[in-house]
């Protein structure tokens, strides 16, 4: 029990990660925060106020109970804790490192009004590292084995929960990857010094301990289409959780020069097929003394912390708009400030310049300003005429957006889908075809993390309704 | 882990593999590939679907052996085991039915265009047909071309074998005879199927060549395996890998696939001056 005094609360300062030395880890890929300790983690769940209205659970997309969370942290219920989390978020140890959550829980949090708010992120992710240190986990029971099959399609963060929670249904579940590893972007795009691999494994594990068979190696649309899926496999019921893989490109000249990459193709090169430990690994990648990286998202950031990471001198980072309109995690742009990448902000890209042998050698740009707001609300960027400036880099990785990769929605007839080549769906994720339900980034077009899950739980839920439904 | 069945040489650098894959066989159709990894620290690479055993549940692969990873494929024998294969991945080749077509394979390129000739004669074309080698060891696949070719020539560079000289020579003697090609398949080096859209856009006739980029995940995920055809950008996993020759800017795919020269280099060194034992030896 918390004994002090509101005031007396307020009066603790936001207790700090632990954290590598930011020169010794822009040379390493050992994750940057190692979290709370539990000192830190006793203080700063002191300070919560224990509201109670706890609106911090409105602005967590799948409403953990925070405050009983952290309740039982000050009862030094670790273990405790982190169930009560898993009621409502099966990946706390990946929430706790990745979620925006100053956008989030965070943001709402009481005590932030007038004070930092509570660490909910880092308590989070200290008490499920807990429970994996000290090998407290225990499988969740499984009541009812039910009749029906599922399919989930794609291993990201949406896949893995509706997979979690439809095997703690009782359904026979059956997850389908295309590449030759399970966790979608957690494993090919968000790097290592963000989130350890072992952390992942470990979730995976538990999936499978759940019953979750994985088959990995197997693409939806080419090895097996939707449709036999259902006609040839027996399953009642899909979920599509595909992502939004395929990565846009600026259009502008010289993208085709050896050494400019996506940041899919970048990351993927390093996280996947673990190119940082070439050549003991035989995937190789190309980076020139000096590294621009375009963008201003999670995904910018994380191509450029890797640059700096793999020995670039110089490692940019081009955004077209201003630092408060930069999409990316609070904490990763701080990070990537302490580890030495400069910030080349209000500057636009205009084209990429070749050695005559199709290599870079550097990259034009236009220095911009900021006009009227556009139609998202943010002010748009004009260029400054006369501004054009070469800067010199032999690598260019763009981290400009990305949408969904078609090939399921070009070989399953009827689906609906946007413009944007999203599958389009209606309250709890059904999509306009019997059976087939889909979330996370394929629905949304690119979004976080977190709601990717929120999605996959709800689908799961609702595929639960259709089956019972269909059963009777 | 994908098991290897059988595996023969066809020759000294090129081998023949029947694994076991019972997911892709029975969904091959002539122009797909895989993706494969030989081991847990390997590259992804994209090889062709050649054939496919549908009762077996197996497919074949012609692998020739040009650096780290398909030389270590080719150490591979019968009961050892692939980590990864994944597939059929990329469009179908168009067939055409009840027409005169020309196959141009190149090296290995032939063994690419195996199935593809064979679906053709199937469809009742009349197929003239070009096998194209350095030399004598490297023509593959030839009665296998013959079988299923109205007319097969075969060519080598040195003249060790068939006639000396270029795949272009004979076919612009087609061309030029008014045999009636109407399309033309073309799978081998780039400069080879550079040379052959060059020479048919004289004619105007339809080329279709198959563009071996450097891929990563082979499904769209990564753009790496980006060319150019026709001014616009397309990803040669997803769009293609087939193309129409007279599009592809084939200079530029050129100089991209020398991107990662040095790095090839580094682990084709590793790999066959490994301590312990002599990959080279083994391989042949
Ligand atoms: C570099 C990077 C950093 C990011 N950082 C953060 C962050 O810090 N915090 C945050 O909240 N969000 C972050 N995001 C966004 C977040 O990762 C995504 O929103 C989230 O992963 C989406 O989950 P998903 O399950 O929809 O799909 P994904 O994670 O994209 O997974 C989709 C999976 O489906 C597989 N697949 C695709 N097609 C097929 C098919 N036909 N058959 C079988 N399998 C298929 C793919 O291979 C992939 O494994 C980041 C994204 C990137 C790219
Ligand atoms: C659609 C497609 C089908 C193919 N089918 C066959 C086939 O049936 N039989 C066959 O022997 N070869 C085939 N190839 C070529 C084969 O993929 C390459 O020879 C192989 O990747 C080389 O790898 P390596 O490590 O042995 O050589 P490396 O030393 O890595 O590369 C040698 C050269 O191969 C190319 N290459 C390198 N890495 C890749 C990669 N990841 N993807 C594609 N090309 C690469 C580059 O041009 C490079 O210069 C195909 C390629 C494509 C794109
Ligand atoms: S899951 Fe994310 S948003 Fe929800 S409480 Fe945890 S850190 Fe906050
Ligand atoms: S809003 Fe903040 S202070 Fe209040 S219960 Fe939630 S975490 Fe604690
Ligand atoms: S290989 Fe990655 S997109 Fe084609």
């Amino acid at each position: 029990m918390n004994t002090m005094k509101a005031s007396e609360r307020m009066k603790i300062p936001r207790q700090h990660s632990i954290e590598q030395n930011a020169e010794k880890r822009s040379h390493n890929f050992e994750e940057v925060s190692l979290g709370l300790d539990e000192v830190l983690a006793l203080t700063e769940a002191s300070r919560c106020l224990e509201c109670k209205d706890p609106i911090c659970m409105e602005g967590c997309p799948v409403n953990v109970d925070i405050k009983s969370f952290v309740q039982l942290v000050n009862e030094k219920k670790f273990v405790d804790a982190v169930k009560k989390i898993r009621e409502s978020n099966f990946l706390p140890a990946i929430c706790g490192r990745v979620c925006p959550q100053e956008e989030q829980c965070e943001n709402v949090c009481t005590l932030g009004k007038k004070h930092d708010p509570v660490a909910i992120g880092k308590l989070e992710r200290f008490v499920a590292d807990y429970e994996m240190k000290s090998g407290q986990f225990t499988i969740p029971q499984i009541e009812t084995k039910r009749e029906g099959k599922v399919a989930v399609v794609g291993s990201g963060p949406s896949g893995l929960t509706c997979a979690a929670e439809l095997a703690k249904y009782g359904y026979a579940v059956t997850l389908f990857e295309a590449l030759h590893e399970v966790g979608g972007v957690l494993r090919y795009g968000i790097p290592e010094f963000r989130l350890p691999r072992t952390i992942l494994d470990i979730e995976v594990e538990r999936i499978q301990a759940l019953g979750v068979k994985i088959y990995t190696n197997f693409v939806i649309g080419r090895t097996a289409t939707v449709d036999e899926l259902f006609k040839e496999w027996g399953f009642s019921a899909v979920f599509l959780g595909t992502g939004a893989g395929t990565p846009h490109f600026m259009g502008i000249p010289g993208e085709s020069l050896n050494g400019v990459y996506s940041a899919n193709e970048f990351l993927t090169r390093v996280n996947l097929m673990k190119a940082y430990k070439f050549p003991e690994y035989d995937t190789p990648i190309r980076l020139g003394k000096n590294v621009a990286v375009i963008g201003g998202g999670n995904t910018a950031m994380d191509g450029v912390r890797t640059s700096k990471r793999l020995g670039a001198e110089k490692a940019y980072l081009v955004y077209r708009r201003s630092r408060a309109e930069m999409p990316a995690r609070l904490e990763e742009v701080h990070h990537a400030e302490e580890e030495g990448i400069e910030f080349l902000m209000l500057t636009n890209p205009t084209k990429i310049l070749s050695d005559g042998n199709n290599n870079v050698v550097g990259m034009e740009c236009q220095k911009m300003e900021l006009g009227e707001p556009d139609a998202s609300g943010r002010r748009k960027p004009v260029p400054i005429s006369g501004s054009e400036f070469v800067l010199e880099v032999q690598t260019v990785i763009e981290a400009v957006g990305q949408a969904p990769n078609p090939i399921i929605q070009a070989t399953t007839p009827g689906l609906e889908t946007s413009k944007r080549s999203t599958v389009v769906v209606g309250e709890k994720q059904q999509t306009n075809r019997p059976g087939i339900f889909a979330g996370g980034d394929l629905t949304r077009g690119g979004a976080t993390v977190i709601l990717a899950m929120r999605d996959g739980k709800e689908a799961a839920a609702a595929i639960h309704g259709y089956l019972l439904e269909r059963s009777k | 882990m994908f098991k290897i069945i059988e595996k023969e040489f066809l020759a000294p650098t090129v081998a023949r593999f029947v694994i076991e894959a019972p997911f892709i066989a029975p969904k091959r159709k002539p122009g797909n590939f895989v993706m494969l990894r030989v081991g847990k620290t390997g590259e992804r690479i994209p090889i062709t679907l050649v054939d496919s055993d549908v009762t077996k549940g197996t497919i074949t692969l012609i692998v020739q052996g040009i650096g780290k990873t398909t030389k270590e494929l080719l150490t591979k024998s019968a009961g050892d085991f692939l980590s990864d294969v994944v597939g059929p991945l990329g469009n179908p080749t168009p067939i055409l039915e009840k027409k005169t077509v020309a196959c141009i394979g190149g090296g290995v390129g032939t063994a690419e265009l195996f199935p593809i000739t064979k679906a053709l004669n199937d469809a009742g074309c009349r197929v003239y047909s070009i096998i194209g080698g350095r030399s004598k060891e490297l023509v593959i696949l030839e009665n296998e071309m013959k079988r299923s070719s109205h007319t097969a020539v075969v060519t080598t560079d040195d003249g060790s074998y068939g006639r000396k000289g270029i795949v272009t020579e004979p076919l612009k003697e087609w061309l030029d005879a008014k045999t009636g090609i109407e399309a033309v398949y073309a799978i081998g080096p780039l400069p080879m199927m550079r040379a052959v859209s060059n020479l048919t856009k004289n004619y105007g006739v339809k080329t279709y060549v198959s563009l071996n980029a450097i891929m990563v995940d082979g499904t769209g995920m990564c753009g790496g395996c980006r060319v150019t055809v026709a001014g616009k950008m397309k990803f040669a996993c997803v769009d293609g890998p087939e193309f129409d020759g007279h599009d592809v800017d084939f200079d530029e795919m050129i100089l991209r696939n020398r991107s990662y020269a040095a790095g090839e280099k580094t682990v084709l060194d590793r790999f066959e001056h490994a301590p312990g034992e002599c990959r080279l030896e083994k391989m042949v």
